[in-house]
């Protein structure tokens, strides 16, 4: 069966990235860079799984159809934090911030 | 027509399309595992932008270091399990059996470091429920912090649980030399399943230990 | 496969059962239970889901009972309660989503594309052992008392102050969940992976894509009410406050994960049925169905838009008025793609040779009244509109004409239509179309005067209403008991042909399709030969003039 057969080589360099983006994400966390600490650690984890699901998943050698499944599956996943958060941060004021419920929903029991 | 390979299924034409399918399959159902998850992250984000103050502060009465050594054990075992594919692609039955070994006993000790976690955590009174108390400012949105963190991590502990074993159960049809470089496809499949597990903690270290840990 | 046989003196040709098919390749019940035969599985699900549509019908004629008249009388306030969630959560989770996919899905994705079985044939068998287990579970609940919350599960009714049997119920919607993405999975392998050869995606029955599409949806939206719900009864049980609000709990959070996951889910529950109509609208117009590629996208397109309207279930619970503005306006969207294929349909009946076979008039039922179900989503999908009608009569009745009047109807005309396929046998003609009727004329009464009684402000779920609303609830009920007599007859007749019907041809409708190339009932392996596909799925112009034998049944 012909079957890419990766290297041991390209696999420890993979792992020893993944280790190293750990350690950066470890040490940023402990210096405080305001809301850059936020983007930051999500773009370090988001390159780590990238390596994971391109190297150790196999990604880079797959066909479209698998690429387009993960894609779509967190696409998916972002529909559904972005449109609920989009609702929260959309409120009037800062009252989803502030953890204050909105005067509608005290005004009457919540039943349905 | 010739006896078919031991591995083929009788519904598919070739090993070819067998494994395909079975490879295919396998995405699929890591799909469902991400919205699976998503609900949490979901709950996660909703929250975190709520009770920053508290989240914080709770984050940061984590172990941070147990959180950190977990991270670099899953990724070794990420690395045994990939390597356990690979001997199996170029032969080496033994191989196999060693690298499956040593990812079960990497899983083994990620679940320990996290029994040691828990139960530092009980100690400290941050299990949910009625015996929580937390020395802080916001203790309501805290306990709040901990349910979100105690669900996560357990689902997440779940799933190490169920991979290990899968690669426990996988084991003997190695060492009897079922896996070949023509037909290696269940430890694909659970190749896929672990290093999914893996990018998922991947996420769950700096949403859950890390973003408490700097002054503010 | 010719399956006629004609002996030199006898004035008929007489037909046999093929030596073997499917339904005697065994006998006994390990060889049903340990099956890994897609069609008996279909059959197995087939039992599963009608026991629970009886169970389902069962609460709805003691609500619409109770409903006889403005007091609450038969039942108290509680035990009414009980049973509007137990009806919505068995016909929802128990019925609906199973049951094309489940039964007709299962039959004949396999024998349209070709192949001897779907991708995972011992994973279908697990779907339905799972679905069983997820049964048990709420099964449990309902003999201790029920569950008193709604289908919806809203918290913190549900996770704090219910004391009904919360966990047990949401386990096993939970556990039946996973049946459903094992079923949506096996689908979408199969469809992209075990397609005859010459068989491309636009050669493909429409019904195929349909099940595509469902699969999609299940897919990606059931994971997510398995987790909220999972979440549900870890507040209970473990006290892990997801949703409590003493700890800050969210109840708009837990709303937003339940509907993210049951909006799509009505999409689950309507894909298929209009699948099914494409097939019976071809078919029994003896024609293509008009713009199958436009048909073919809009199932998709359903699928996709599905996923991002679901806050339209939320407008009056608290959510940002900008936030329900682009969910009122999304809605909108998303009837468009239904439209499109009502347009369709309609286009193709148009040009057609139409015959009115029974199925034929489940899919006319289908037709009309899935356009008032979609018309009146689009109503309720109008924001202002929406302040008025949420939580009465006029939204039970909307998602009942799209429920049963589309779903439902849809799935009755699939069976009817794929019955010689399934048993080899012919159902009393007779008899069919007398349930057709009854089951068209008594929903109409059940559902039509709820639309009435929710725009003068009847509230939905409550155990008594002022008194003059009790004509148009006499009417509602007297059509239930038309309803429910129309649905016993199928029940009873196609049992009752499984013995005594009318041995079946091959292809007794003379449709097109890769399902009618094989005989009634289909051997295990559904083909001797794989066949190799040339033509479009409708190919009804070139067809020969059809064999005495294979003419319509009339």
């Amino acid at each position: 069966m012909s079957e890419h057969v990766t290297s041991r080589g390209l696999y420890i360099a993979v792992w020893a990235a993944l280790l190293a983006l750990t350690g950066i994400t470890v040490a940023v966390a402990q210096v405080s860079l305001g809301p850059l600490n936020d983007v930051v650690a999500l773009a370090v984890a988001v390159g780590k799984a990238l390596l994971v699901l391109t190297f150790f998943m196999g990604l880079k050698d797959s066909g479209r159809l698998l690429r387009l499944t993960v894609i779509a599956g967190f696409f998916w996943l972002a529909i559904l934090i972005s449109i609920t958060l989009a609702d929260y941060l959309s409120r009037p004021s800062t009252d989803a911030l502030r953890g204050v419920p909105p005067a509608s929903a005290m005004a009457r029991p919540e039943r349905r | 027509m010739a006896s078919h390979p031991t591995a083929l299924a009788h519904h598919f034409d070739n090993l070819e399309q067998q494994r395909e399918a079975s490879t295919f399959g396998m995405w699929v159902f890591l799909v469902t595992e991400i919205m699976f998850f998503g609900g949490l992250f979901t709950a996660y984000a909703v929250y975190r932008l709520r009770y920053q103050e508290a989240f914080a502060a709770a984050s940061n009465s984590l172990l941070t270091w147990a959180g950190s050594i977990n991270t670099a054990v899953l990724i070794c075992s990420s690395l045994t399990m990939v390597l356990a594919v690979r001997s199996a692609q170029v032969d080496r039955r033994k191989m196999i059996v060693l690298f499956l070994c040593l990812t079960i006993l990497l899983g083994a000790v990620f679940l320990g470091i996290k029994a040691y976690e828990y139960r530092t955590e009980w100690q400290e009174h941050h299990f949910p429920g009625a015996g929580f108390r937390f020395a802080g400012p916001d203790p309501r949105h805290a306990e709040m912090f901990f349910s979100i963190y105690f669900c996560m991590t357990g689902l997440h502990a779940l799933h190490m649980i169920i991979g290990m074993s899968v690669l426990a159960a996988l084991l003997l049809p190695a060492w009897r030399g079922r896996y070949n470089p023509e037909w290696h496809n269940p430890l694909e499949c659970v190749g896929l399943y672990w290093h999914f597990v893996d990018i998922v903690w991947i996420f769950l270290l700096p949403l859950l230990y890390l973003f408490g840990a700097h002054p503010r | 496969m010719d399956t006629a046989n004609t002996p030199a003196v006898e004035p008929m040709p007489e037909l046999e059962l093929p030596r073997t098919n499917y339904l005697n390749a065994a006998y006994g019940p390990r060889s049903w239970l340990f099956t890994r035969d897609h069609k008996r599985i279909a059959i197995l699900y087939l039992a599963s889901v009608t026991a629970f549509f009886a169970l389902g019908g069962f609460f709805a004629l003691l609500i619409r009972l109770e409903l006889l008249t403005p007091e609450g009388d038969l039942v108290g306030p509680d035990t009414y309660n009980k049973l509007f969630t137990m009806h919505g959560i068995v016909m929802v989770f128990f019925f609906l989503i199973p049951s094309i996919p489940a039964v007709l899905g299962n039959f004949l994705v396999p024998l349209m594309i070709g192949a001897k079985d779907l991708a995972f044939p011992k994973l279908n068998l697990a779907s339905w052992y799972v679905y069983n287990l997820g049964a048990i579970f709420t099964l449990w609940s309902i003999i201790h008392g029920g569950v008193d919350t709604g289908w919806t599960f809203y918290t913190p009714f549900s996770t704090t102050y219910s004391n009904s049997y919360v966990v047990s119920a949401a386990l096993g919607i939970f556990i039946a969940g996973f049946s459903s993405i094992m079923t949506g999975l096996n689908f979408i392998v199969t469809i992209h992976r075990l397609r005859a050869p010459g068989l491309t995606w636009f050669r493909l029955p429409l019904f195929l894509w349909s099940m595509y599409a469902t699969s999609l949806i299940m897919v990606l939206g059931t994971p997510v009410i398995a987790i909220t719900l999972l979440l549900v009864a870890a507040e209970r049980v473990l006290h892990l406050g997801i949703f409590d609000p003493a700890l800050g709990g969210d109840p708009v959070l837990y709303q937003h994960l339940f509907w993210f996951y049951s909006h799509p889910a009505v999409y689950i529950m309507i894909l298929p049925a209009m699948g099914v109509t494409s097939e019976l609208v071809a078919a029994f117009s003896r024609r293509a169905v008009v713009g199958y590629r436009v048909v073919a996208f809009a199932s998709v397109a359903i699928a996709v838009l599905g996923f991002l309207v679901w806050g339209h279930h939320m407008f009056v619970a608290g959510e940002s008025v900008y936030a329900a503005t682009i969910f009122s306006v999304l809605s909108m969207l998303v009837a468009i793609p239904s439209a499109v294929k009502v347009f369709n349909w309609t286009a193709t009946l148009y040009g057609g040779a139409i015959s009115l076979e029974t199925p034929m008039l489940y899919a006319l039922g289908f037709i009309g009244l899935f356009t008032i179900g979609g018309l009146t989503g689009v109503m309720v999908a109008t924001l202002g509109f929406d302040v008025h009608v949420h939580d009465t009569y006029f939204v039970v009745a909307h998602f009942h004409y799209i429920m049963v009047g589309g779903a439902i109807m849809g799935y009755m005309g699939g069976l009817h239509y794929w019955w010689p396929k399934i048993s080899g046998r012919l159902y009393p003609v007779f008899l069919s179309r007398l349930a057709a009727l009854l089951i068209f004329v008594g929903f109409n009464l059940t559902f039509f005067p709820q639309f009435i009684l929710g725009y003068l402000g009847m509230p939905r779920r409550y155990w008594s209403y002022p008194p003059e609303f009790q004509v148009l609830n006499v009417l509602s009920t007297a059509g239930a008991s038309v309803l429910g007599l129309g649905y016993l007859l199928p029940a009873a007749y196609f049992i009752w042909s499984m013995r005594y019907g009318k041995l079946s041809p091959a292809n007794p409708w003379g449709a097109v399709g890769l399902e009618w190339d094989t005989d009634s009932p289909p051997p295990t392996h559904n083909f001797d030969v794989t066949p190799i596909v040339t033509r479009g799925p409708y190919d009804y112009g070139q067809q020969p003039a059809l064999a005495p034998q294979e003419a319509p049944v009339g």
